[in-house]
């Protein structure tokens, strides 16, 4: 329980040091000792998609990965997608289809649109409800979320939204 | 002169009312800054823990912290006797809910644990890991005691008083009935009877309850950031039972990550944590996990009800006559009771129909489960499943579709205003139009011959509608009267600013609707003034006009209304100064997206924030005795009607797997009238947001207990809640019957969806599994549910067949047929 661990990382393009106790979780690690919070807990199962984060560009469960294992690893959060940009559209898309509504969900979401839309730059409807379908939104019945997330497929790939 | 709302005005400067307008606090969501309670941290900040009850009843023996006390972090152990000293105990009972009892509750209980979860002591440590780290080494003795599981024994003797002190298990009792009921029964052409089942089910909020309390002990005042749906009833909860001057208590609510009904409730942990914090005079924070949201979250709609419905040969309904029973865990929950639900669905059943003959019992119970209370659409989707259910049996039984004998028996659209037979006040509804709007949408004609060509194929859909109405706008019959300090009003502030900017501060609060989208539509339109130039405060009882904030759909209706009112009177003032200024008649002047112009060419005369700088700076150049008033507070609250009824119609459409008993989704309308919609996009979102809440617990969500007491489902890989694949695309069409009682003429829309989806959807099934003769009418509608209906499963519980006679049967027959699982319709006799 008390074990601590060195771990040196870089987070949203920073690198950080910290000594961690070897059961704190990458959520924990991000809000509680880097203070980024936009990475929500909503189960701490790995079920609900809430704290959804990038890792080494592949998409984890912060809840399900220990932040002792993370030495040397790149972790993007929320925070840091928004501040390069990289997501910018989507975001955009989700305000303008009301895609977000207590937003406590959102960040993760975001994070997994954005996922299957570096490796299917076209998705169906179909493809996008399956990819999204391990992150939980109480609010939206997720119809207004798919829209947002196909509107900006279609953008990006040069055509006109709906 | 209703100029303000016209929506025909929609393309002139600043009009917003009606308009798909993002919602300004959307932004900092998306990028993942907004502030919820556990992104808060304050100086000395500590975390509270619960040592919670394994047993659904037990004796508290002794409880023994000393290990606990000795591990790191931890700061104090605390039990009921501890905090009982400095929280008064409440009782959730309302006055005009005639002989409603409960018993007292306090932070933590003394003597008994009455829920398996129920929060029996704190440990407080420095973080919440040590906090959690502790729990196991609290020891608690507890005595287990028989408990009163099953709410249909709850009242039977042998079973367990909870409360030996009310003498019996019944909290609420009440029967709500007009015209003469078994006269009518008597000459009916046919009678369909069933009972059905509402599963227990609960909000699942994807931000768990999360409070943060700190009480300063030099000024006396406890602030305490909290995710709740209403601050000063909050406010008022704290001050009355810690003991401290309404003045003392500050509740500042900021994001919410979801609420749904779950978070406007008085939970003993959440008070319990308030009570520490003025102990030990320091912050003091808990969040609870998944595990505890499951066990202590209320819980909602957990609902048997007989009932059956006479018809005459054309389909006319003759009566109806409903008896339910619901089981409430051990306590009413504070201070909206855990009577209302089961009131309502009295209120509510047979809402959208005209017929003569009603008689609705409910029986409220309490039980050793967790608490039950208020969750989104209270009420409504049980009356609409029983309901709805009933017609459709009805139709089956004098063979009509299941829309003509909803169209001949509809309150026809022209007959408002009008009382229903449960006595609910309709001012006006479009029953009709919304149905002849549904069937274009989604081509009714179409889909029946889809699903007769499909099933030659061995494919089985169905297709089911349900209609509703949805109580909002509440006015202080729902609970004002019963003594409840909930308040029914609401205020709005509404100020310029010296820059021309204007602030709207609100009693509504913002849970992700878009409250404050809203507030700055109207605002933005009232005043007059560019949308981006309006910023609203909600949530913060030291800085808004006091009021109920949001629940019962009463944000747009009650506290919009308030905001309009006090915009209007802001732009008057302004006018007034502006009419002193500009040498003319403030009458003949307007303020437009901005400017001061005059109201006949339209031309610009002042800018706003010229006007406001020399209010501010330089009013010695102004007239003396001239009132520059350019901040007005206006309070709303309804008079001529208890409530303000939405109606609407849902259908839905889905395929039935007979071989796996898997439900597959393929699309859901609805077509709901809120009145004035003034914001389309938020209304759609709410719409569909609570179709899927509603899909939820018809389909997938049930809290599930064991015989003992024990709550079987402990996260979210057990408890199952809709995800994006399962769920369908969702339409969403609108008649729009504005309130008169208001300028703005809006009433509530998110609840709609949820009150009607699961009554479509149980409907939708059974004509799936019409060519079977299979039914079901316990949800949630499990596969392995369907498949019992099929006969393909033994069924683990009663599920009493629907039947139809052409007789009267006694009342409660139904429960005697309960030992036949198979569904079976029999009895199409007679003439």
């Amino acid at each position: 329980m008390s074990t601590q661990v060195d771990i040196t990382l870089t987070v949203n393009g920073e690198r950080v040091s910290r000594r961690v106790e070897a059961r704190r979780h990458l959520v924990d690690f991000l809000r509680l000792d880097l203070g980024l919070m936009g990475t929500h807990t909503g189960c701490e199962h790995g079920v609900c998609g809430a704290c959804t984060v990038r890792v080494d560009g592949r998409i984890v469960r912060g809840c399900l990965v220990l932040a002792a294992s993370l030495d040397g690893a790149s972790v993007e959060t929320i925070e840091g997608l928004s501040d390069t940009g990289e997501i910018r559209d989507l975001q955009e898309a989700f305000v303008a289809r009301n895609a977000c509504q207590c937003g406590y969900c959102t960040p993760g979401m975001l994070i997994t649109a954005a996922d299957l839309l570096r490796a299917r730059p076209q998705p169906t409807r179909a493809e996008i409800r399956e990819h999204l379908s391990g992150n939980y939104c109480r609010c939206t019945g997720y119809h207004a979320i798919v829209d947002a997330v196909e509107a900006t497929a279609r953008r990006r790939n040069g055509k006109a939204g709906p | 002169m209703n100029e303000v709302i016209d929506p025909r005005s929609v393309d002139r400067p600043n009009s917003y009312i009606g308009k798909s307008v993002p919602r300004p606090n959307a932004r900092k969501l998306v990028e993942g800054r907004g502030q919820f309670v556990d992104d808060i941290v304050l100086p000395r900040m500590v975390h509270a823990a619960f040592v919670r009850s394994p047993h659904a009843h037990a004796r508290i023996l002794r409880i023994d912290a000393a290990e606990a006390l000795g591990m790191p972090g931890v700061l104090r152990v605390l039990t009921g006797k501890d905090l009982e000293p400095h929280c008064e105990p409440w009782v959730a009972t309302l006055a005009h809910l005639k002989g409603m009892k409960s018993a007292p509750q306090r932070p933590l209980p003394i003597e008994r644990a009455t829920w398996a979860g129920e929060p029996v002591a704190a440990v407080v440590a420095e973080s919440r890991a040590a906090a959690e780290d502790a729990l196991a080494r609290v020891r608690v003795d507890y005595e287990p005691l028989p408990a009163a599981v099953d709410m249909e024994t709850a009242l039977a003797p042998g079973t367990p008083v909870i409360h030996p002190e009310l003498g019996d298990n019944l909290c609420f009792q009440r029967v709500n009935e007009t015209g003469k009921v078994d006269d009518a029964f008597a000459r009916a052409h046919r009678i369909v009877e069933a009972t059905f089942h509402t599963g227990r089910h609960t909000g699942a909020t994807l931000e768990p309850r999360s409070i943060l309390a700190d009480f300063n002990r030099a000024s006396g005042k406890l602030t305490v950031y909290h995710s709740t749906q209403a601050p000063h009833m909050m406010q008022s909860v704290f001050a009355k039972h810690m003991r401290l001057a309404e003045g003392d208590v500050r509740v500042i609510c900021g994001d919410v990550g979801g609420s749904y009904g779950i978070k406007v409730h008085v939970y003993p942990d959440e008070v319990a944590v308030a009570v520490i914090a003025r102990l030990m005079g320091r912050p003091v924070k808990f969040v609870a996990d998944r595990l505890e949201s499951f066990a202590s979250d209320i819980h909602a709609r957990d609902h048997r009800i007989k009932a059956r419905m006479a018809v005459d040969a054309d389909g006319r309904i003759l009566a109806i006559d409903v008896d339910d029973l619901t089981g409430i865990g051990p306590y009413s929950v504070y201070p909206r009771t855990s009577a209302v639900e089961g009131n309502q669905v009295v209120n509510l059943v047979g809402g959208p129909y005209d017929f003569p003959n009603f008689r609705a019992k409910t029986t409220v119970v309490f039980q050793n489960k967790t608490p039950t209370c208020q969750y989104r659409a209270v009420g409504h989707p049980i009356a609409t499943t029983v309901t709805e259910g009933l017609v459709d049996l009805a139709a089956e039984a004098v063979g009509l579709d299941p829309v003509e004998l909803r169209r001949r028996n509809l309150m026809r659209d022209d007959s408002y205003p009008r009382t229903s037979p449960a006595g609910m006040k309709f001012e006006g509804l479009s029953h009709i139009a919304s149905l002849d709007k549904l069937l274009a949408m989604m081509d009714y004609a179409g889909l029946r011959a889809e699903q007769a060509r499909l099933r030659e194929r061995g494919i089985h859909r169905g297709i089911g509608f349900a209609s509703f109405i949805e109580l909002t706008n509440p006015s202080p019959f729902m609970y004002g009267i019963g003594g409840a300090r909930i308040s029914a009003q609401d205020g709005c502030t509404v100020r310029i600013d010296p820059d021309g900017s204007v602030m709207a501060a609100t009693g509504v609060t913002e849970q992700g609707q878009g409250t404050e989208a809203v507030i700055r539509q109207i605002v933005a339109e009232a005043v007059g003034v560019p949308i981006a130039e309006v910023r609203v405060i909600t949530g913060d009882t030291l800085t808004t006009p006091y009021g109920g904030g949001t629940w019962a759909c009463r944000g747009t209706g009650i506290g919009g209304e308030a905001a309009l009112q006090a915009g209007l009177a802001v732009k008057a003032a302004t006018l007034k100064v502006a009419g002193a200024m500009l040498q003319a008649q403030p009458d003949a002047l307007d303020l437009v997206d901005g400017h001061i112009v005059e109201k006949r060419s339209g031309q610009a005369r002042m800018p706003l924030a010229e006007l406001a700088r020399i209010v501010y700076f330089r009013g010695d150049t102004l007239p003396p005795d001239l009132p520059r008033e350019l901040m007005q507070t206006r309070h709303f609250i309804t008079k001529e009607y208890p409530f303000a009824f939405t109606n609407g119609v849902q259908a839905c459409w889905l395929e039935v797997d007979v071989e796996t008993g898997l439900v597959t989704l393929l699309k859901h309308w609805c077509v709901e009238d809120c009145g004035r919609i003034v914001n389309p996009l938020l209304v759609d979102e709410q719409v569909r947001g609570g179709i899927v809440q509603g899909i939820g617990g018809a389909l997938y969500e049930h809290c599930i207990y064991s015989p003992e007491g024990q709550l079987m489902v402990g996260s979210m890989a057990d408890y199952l809640v809709p995800m994006a694949a399962e769920m369908p695309d969702i339409e969403v069409g609108h008649v729009e019957t504005p309130t008169k009682e208001s300028l703005l003429g809006a009433k509530g829309a998110g609840e709609a969806g949820t009150a009607g989806a699961p009554a479509a959807l149980m409907n939708a099934i059974n004509d799936a599994l019409r060519p079977f003769g299979a039914k079901v009418l316990a949800q949630p509608f499990t596969p392995e549910r369907i498949l019992a209906a099929l006969g393909k499963v033994p069924a683990r519980w009663p599920a009493p067949a629907p039947t139809v006679a052409a007789g009267s049967p006694a009342h409660g027959a139904g429960s005697a047929r309960a030992e036949g699982f198979w569904t079976r319709l029999f009895g199409r006799r007679g003439t």
